[in-house]
């Protein structure tokens, strides 16, 4: 069953596969920027999380190991970041610019002595049966862990957001963090926590990328997934369900001029290649251009930096 | 409640000092239980630093205090609230696009579940006759509403001691009595309150005994009955006060005329102006209350020009200028001063001299040819430092770094000092204390008297009723009719400004 020599449920598995990168960042950046934290570094610190996790997957071959190293690569550049900006009151916008800047050129140094070489195998998670069942079995039951998890992920924060008190000390920290201080609350604590969270996350889907989607190493491997991110987390409104639509979306748009290329579209590949970034920036005009902050329930400390005076 | 109950809270020669500033030093004094006990004193007498040390957000450098008995040093505002002491922020600690249950749980150690939450927030506002819906965002609250969350959330803590810094600032007078009927309610049940306020009246009805600060020590104690309001406010501020004087004057040609002015708030959460009519003439001063939140904000956004509207709704001194941009006002005379100091009407990183230029331009000339004219520019800001008594180092100094009602005065002076035809206050005293605001309603009234139009945008009822001709209240975005000051009685106004927003009713269960 192909539509125009594409095949819809390897289409669907393809975007789910190209999304989880994009999600597992968007998803670290929203509870970032939930804390009132702008780290307009995802991009540094999703290609150190890429470097790291590629070097500990080949140092140890194990695919999961690499994860973890990528990970810890990512929250550890992101502690410059929450360093910098919380404790030394750097400007945030100004400080993940040179994040992004810093995180390309240290994993292009590091990266120096990883190029061509492949990294260990990660295996799908063996359904058994379920992945012969026709459509679902491929769309659901055909993947890797990190495609399960980075839906686990968002469902975790939303339900961490939604309904717990530590949720509820997050949003009021990234509302307004005055008040939570005359509440006696701990907000440089709970922003650092949340920054090396959403460093993690974005390690995470970095090292995704170089262990999986590519799989190997070269520079600038993310080509700006971490900015796609960023814009995927305004897309959302903040909403962690909204995050993995928004994803899904722009991976399908991804997935589908890649598609529509091998199938022979009349129409100029440049076109098809920038749709995504064009989509995005239509979106999120159209997104603002309702009532302001309000309609866009962006947390209202968002980007400010938080001292206290007295 | 009298003096003969046992002690709660006392405070012994405590002093804390900031680098530059001693904010306490040696004050002492206690409070019994289910006493209401008035801390007074001006701006920067340190009744903020006090309460903050009370409720641990700041650590005292000497002195000691004790809470029934027992050493009490609070570490943070956890450890206080533990021991019962719980605290009614001036600056309401409140998250916006939070709702009502979100809120109190925040201010809670170990809050129940939400439902369970929502239902006692339901019962105890009912209790103490603040109803209040769990479920609303604080954003869509009223000011009133919103401090009853604080109330609320300090009232399910069981408080011993309730702390409220200046909590009538921004209530209507039934609100008003609401609170205080609240306050009485808790001191009967044997709840301590210390009570921060300049408003002496309010003191004197309410409170059981006060004690007076001023530079941070501990002045004079008196029981606010047996004081008229005059003797508290010169033991404040420690010198005899005159009020304002102002000549009957006959009033000149309509400098200012307001015709169905409606238009829609920019600000998220604000109130749209609907259908706003007034005039006001050379020499009047036209007053204009209103709970906060209610369109003043948009109101002064619409008369200084930077919300722009149909040309006719705006006339200045008969020219339509609802259309125009802020600087073809300026230059039709009218200037205007927004309630917002940092960021609205001084831009905080630069120096006085350039704020100065950045209103008085067009008025005062200070630009020729596209060139900066410095030395006119800085000698307008050290006249503006001189005849409004702004406490400054000098006129180079950034904004940020003057206190708050030192640039309040340099703002005021600013807009009065350029000669306008129409002068438009927001809140014009707020957080100035009463040395200075005595200085500032008397520029103003001057500044009428030499025939300008003027009109005072301000949620203190006491100011307006002292400086203002006519008088209006803005409810929900509209204005209503004008009418002269005299002959107006507290009633006739509480219900121009909309009355309690229903919801007195609720205290007729007791």
């Amino acid at each position: 069953m192909d539509i125009g020599g594409i095949n819809p449920a390897v289409l669907i598995a393809s975007l789910m596969v190209a999304s989880v990168p994009i999600i597992l960042a968007a998803i670290g950046e929203l509870v970032v920027e939930k804390a009132g934290v702008l780290n307009l570094g995802v991009e540094g610190m999703m290609i150190m999380g890429a470097i790291t996790g590629f070097a500990t997957a080949v140092a140890t071959g194990n695919p999961y190991l690499g994860f973890l190293g990528g990970a810890i690569g990512g929250a550890g550049l992101s502690l410059v970041f929450g360093v910098l900006t919380q404790f030394l009151l750097a400007n945030q916008v100004a400080t993940g610019l040179a994040l992004t800047l810093f995180g390309l050129g240290l994993s292009s140094l590091i990266g120096q002595g990883y190029v061509g070489i492949k990294p260990p195998l990660t295996e799908n998670v063996p359904f058994g049966p379920l992945a012969d069942i026709p459509f679902l079995g491929t769309v659901i039951f055909d993947h890797d862990w990190m495609v399960y998890v980075s839906i686990g992920v968002c469902a975790a924060v939303w339900a961490v957001l939604k309904y717990t008190r530590l949720g509820l000390i997050l949003r009021a920290v990234g509302e307004s963090h005055d008040a939570a201080h005359a509440l006696g609350y701990k907000v440089v604590r709970i922003r650092m926590l949340a920054i090396l969270f959403g460093g993690a996350m974005a390690g995470l889907g970095g090292a995704y990328i170089s262990l999986i989607r590519v799989p190997q190493w070269t520079d600038g491997i993310t080509a700006g997934a971490g900015w796609i991110a960023l814009a995927i987390v305004v897309f959302a409104s903040w909403k962690p369900w909204r995050v993995l639509l928004g994803a899904y979306l722009f991976g399908g748009i991804t997935v589908l001029q890649l598609n529509l290329q091998a199938a022979g579209a009349r129409i100029p590949v440049e076109y098809l290649s920038m749709s995504p970034y064009l989509i995005t920036i239509l979106v999120l005009v159209i997104m603002s251009s309702g009532k302001g902050k309000a309609a866009l329930n962006a947390p209202a400390a968002l980007g400010q930096n938080f001292h206290a005076s007295r | 409640m009298t003096g003969t109950a046992r002690e709660l809270l006392a405070v012994d020669n405590v002093t804390k000092a900031y680098p530059g500033v001693v904010a306490n030093s040696d004050v002492s004094f206690s409070i019994s239980e289910g006493e209401i006990h008035a801390l007074l004193g001006e701006n920067g007498a340190g009744k903020s630093t006090l309460v903050k040390m009370i409720y641990g957000l700041v650590k005292p450098d000497s002195g000691t205090m004790r809470f029934r008995g027992q050493a009490y040093q609070p570490a943070e505002p956890k450890a206080a609230r533990a021991t019962g002491v719980a605290m009614v922020f001036q600056h309401f600690s409140l998250f916006e696009a939070l709702n009502v249950a979100e809120n109190v749980a925040l201010g809670m150690e170990s809050p129940p579940p939400m439902r369970e939450l929502s239902g006692r927030i339901r019962s105890v506002s009912e209790e103490y006759g603040l109803p209040l819906d769990p479920d609303r965002m604080v954003g869509d609250l009223s000011a009133g509403e919103r401090q009853r969350v604080e109330i609320i959330r300090c009232l399910l803590q069981n408080p011993k001691l309730l702390i409220m810094d200046e909590p009538t600032s921004v209530l209507t007078p039934q609100e008003v009595d609401i609170l205080f009927k609240t306050l009485r309610q808790l001191s009967a049940e044997g709840t301590a309150i210390l009570y921060i306020s300049h408003k002496l009246e309010e003191i004197r009805t309410l409170c059981d005994e006060a004690t007076i600060l001023r530079r941070g020590k501990v002045v004079a104690t008196c029981t606010p009955r047996d004081r008229s309001a005059r003797e508290m406010a010169e033991l404040m501020v420690g010198a005899t006060l005159t009020p304002p004087a102002r000549a009957a004057l006959p009033k000149g040609d309509i400098a200012l005329q307001v015709t169905g002015l409606s238009v829609a708030s920019p600000i998220p959460f604000g109130t749209s102006l609907k259908d706003i009519n007034f005039s006001v003439a050379r020499g009047e001063v036209l007053g204009i209350a209103g709970v906060a939140g209610n369109g003043q904000d948009e109101l002064l956004l619409a008369l200084s020009g930077e919300l722009r509207t149909a040309a006719s709704t705006i006339q200045i001194d008969g020219q339509p200028l609802g259309a125009a941009g802020p600087n073809q006002r300026r230059a039709a005379g009218l200037v205007a001063a927004p309630e917002e100091r940092l960021g609205h009407a001084a831009a905080p990183d630069m120096s006085l001299v350039e704020n100065a230029l950045l209103s008085a331009a067009i008025r005062r000339k200070l630009v020729r040819g596209g060139f900066i004219d410095w030395d006119a520019t800085r000698s307008f800001a050290a006249d503006i430092v001189a005849d409004f008594d702004v406490r400054t180092p000098g006129t180079h100094v950034a904004a940020r770094a003057l206190s708050g009602g030192n640039l309040q005065k340099f703002v005021v002076g600013r807009e009065l000092l350029q000669s306008p035809a129409v002068i438009v206050i927001n809140q014009p005293t707020w957080g100035v204390d009463a040395a200075a605001a005595a200085a500032i309603r008397q520029a103003i009234l001057d500044r009428a008297a030499l025939g300008a139009a003027v009109v005072v945008i301000s949620q203190d009822l006491d100011e307006l009723l002292e400086i203002a001709d006519n008088f209006a209240a803005l409810n929900e975005g509209r204005l209503t009719r004008p009418r002269p000051v005299e002959g107006l009685t507290i009633d006739e106004i509480g219900l121009m400004m909309g009355g309690a927003h229903g919801m007195e009713v609720a205290h007729h269960g007791h």
